[in-house]
């Protein structure tokens, strides 16, 4: 097994010949055994990336290396489950189980899809078609669960859970993390619902990566700071700033100590994140990405 | 066995929160040493966080030496903690103070503001001091301590 899950070297992919690129120079590592959260607004490139690492799109132009190979032929240690979580809609779930079984010979926990589906209260004898978004969800994620992957792909997974279901199958994702050291990728456009439970994170903004690496560290090299309107920022490396009033508010990278008259604090994840999305031109930190990402 | 709670709007580190819950637990007696703490995989399931959080707050216990890991079996409490479990004589002085204050028309309000000031003149600041210190550690160390006690604690579930 690799230390690495995931590593991109200058990936783009366009749609068409002479269509739009729907991500473009990313360059980024995620080291096996970790849970990162991929953020940003709609249309940036998330699902794209998730794709690509599925094997289910091939790349314009660089690389992708997913499990150590090409991502086509990690196919069978990789799970993917994409956001419209297509499922055959005229199976039951339990044949739709079966199916699962089946097609991941030697790797299937049975008693793992079965908790999962459980959890739900579904009837197994009821055809997918028949079965609300969160349901449907719920079915796929035990198939996810259930084939044992080392890496586990999921494009907005929580998306139409009710509160309930999203802590315990968050928890279920996590319990799997925790026992297998499984690495999981999921994109979300709601930071907060990421939060606790992601420690890697990948930015992604316009088709290009914004900002890579561990959260502690991201954060840890993020200060929130409010100074009196006028003050100049030099030398820090500014990501925004904002001036209300008499206040002047901004999140920065410093550079060296900052003065003792302003006040610093560290920035959460979701205002660090919304910092660099206000900010197309706030430039990635590379010395971070370098050692980090 | 202690069962975590993280408020996620507390702005306390949520490792610092388990580290904090067991603490309390052990000092209420409701965790002795010998007793096992919940697996990695126990406490995600349950709260949804993040494994490396929990592995992160145990190896602080640890650090501490109120918990102490055993390889392929968990996570188990060393040494009790406080000098007051819940009859001492020192809890006694504390609700007869209580009672006075109360009768005195202080608030509730009143009786906290005062009891952590009297705190914080008695034990200088204690919390969050050792926070940082693991944001030093190398990253290779901690990756490869990741993955070693993935799989001491899946064992042990």
């Amino acid at each position: 097994m690799t230390d690495t899950a995931m590593e991109a070297a200058e990936l783009g992919k366009r749609f068409g010949r002479r269509g739009g690129w729907g991500l473009r120079h990313c360059t980024f590592r995620l080291p096996a055994g970790r849970v990162c959260a991929v953020v940003g607004p709609n249309g940036a490139g998330k699902s794209t990336l998730l794709a690509l690492a599925a094997g289910l799109l091939a790349p314009t132009e660089g690389t992708l290396t997913v499990l150590g190979g090409e991502p086509a032929s990690a196919r069978a240690r990789v799970a993917f489950v994409d956001q419209h979580k297509p499922l055959y809609p005229q199976l039951t779930v339990a044949e739709t189980l079966r199916m699962g079984a089946d097609l991941n010979p030697g790797r299937w926990d049975a008693r793992t899809a079965e908790r999962v589906v459980a959890g739900g209260d579904l009837d197994p004898g009821k055809r997918i078609r028949a079965l609300s978004g969160g349901l449907r969800t719920r079915v796929a994620l035990a198939l996810a669960l259930a084939k044992r992957p080392e890496l586990l792909l999921l494009d907005e997974p929580m998306a139409d859970l009710d509160p309930l279901a999203r802590h315990e199958l968050m928890g279920s994702l996590m319990a799997q993390a925790a026992e297998h050291g499984t690495t999981i990728v999921m994109s979300s456009h709601v930071v907060a619902e990421l939060e606790d439970s992601c420690d890697h994170l990948l930015l992604v903004g316009g088709g290009r990566v914004r900002l890579a690496g561990e959260i502690d560290d991201l954060l840890a090299a993020h200060t929130r700071v409010s100074a009196p309107a006028g003050t100049s920022l030099a030398p820090h490396t500014v990501v925004t700033s904002r001036t209300t009033g008499r206040q002047l508010s901004a999140v920065l990278r410093p550079a060296g100590p900052l003065p003792g008259d302003w006040r610093a604090g560290a920035p959460t994840l979701e205002e660090l994140v919304l910092s660099y999305l206000r900010n197309p031109e706030a430039p990635a930190p590379t010395e971070l990405q370098e050692t980090t990402a | 066995m202690v069962a975590y709670r993280i408020d996620r709007h507390s702005g306390v580190a949520t490792y610092v929160q388990i580290v904090q819950q067991t603490k309390q637990a052990i000092r209420l007696n409701l965790l002795r040493p010998g007793d096992k703490l919940p697996t990695a995989r126990e406490v995600v399931e349950a709260t949804a966080i993040n494994p490396n959080t929990v592995l992160k707050a145990y190896r602080e216990l640890e650090r501490e030496g109120l918990v102490e890991a055993r390889r392929g079996l968990g996570t188990f409490v060393r040494r009790s903690l406080g000098a007051a479990p819940a009859d001492s004589p020192l809890r006694g002085e504390l609700d007869a103070w209580a009672v006075r204050a109360r009768a005195a028309g202080l608030e509730r309000e009143d009786v906290a503001a005062l009891f952590s000031a009297v705190l914080e003149q008695h034990f200088a600041h204690h919390a969050g001091e050792r926070a940082q210190h693991e944001q030093h550690e190398q990253h290779e160390q901690r990756d490869r301590r990741d993955q070693r006690d993935r799989r001491d604690q899946g064992g042990a579930s």
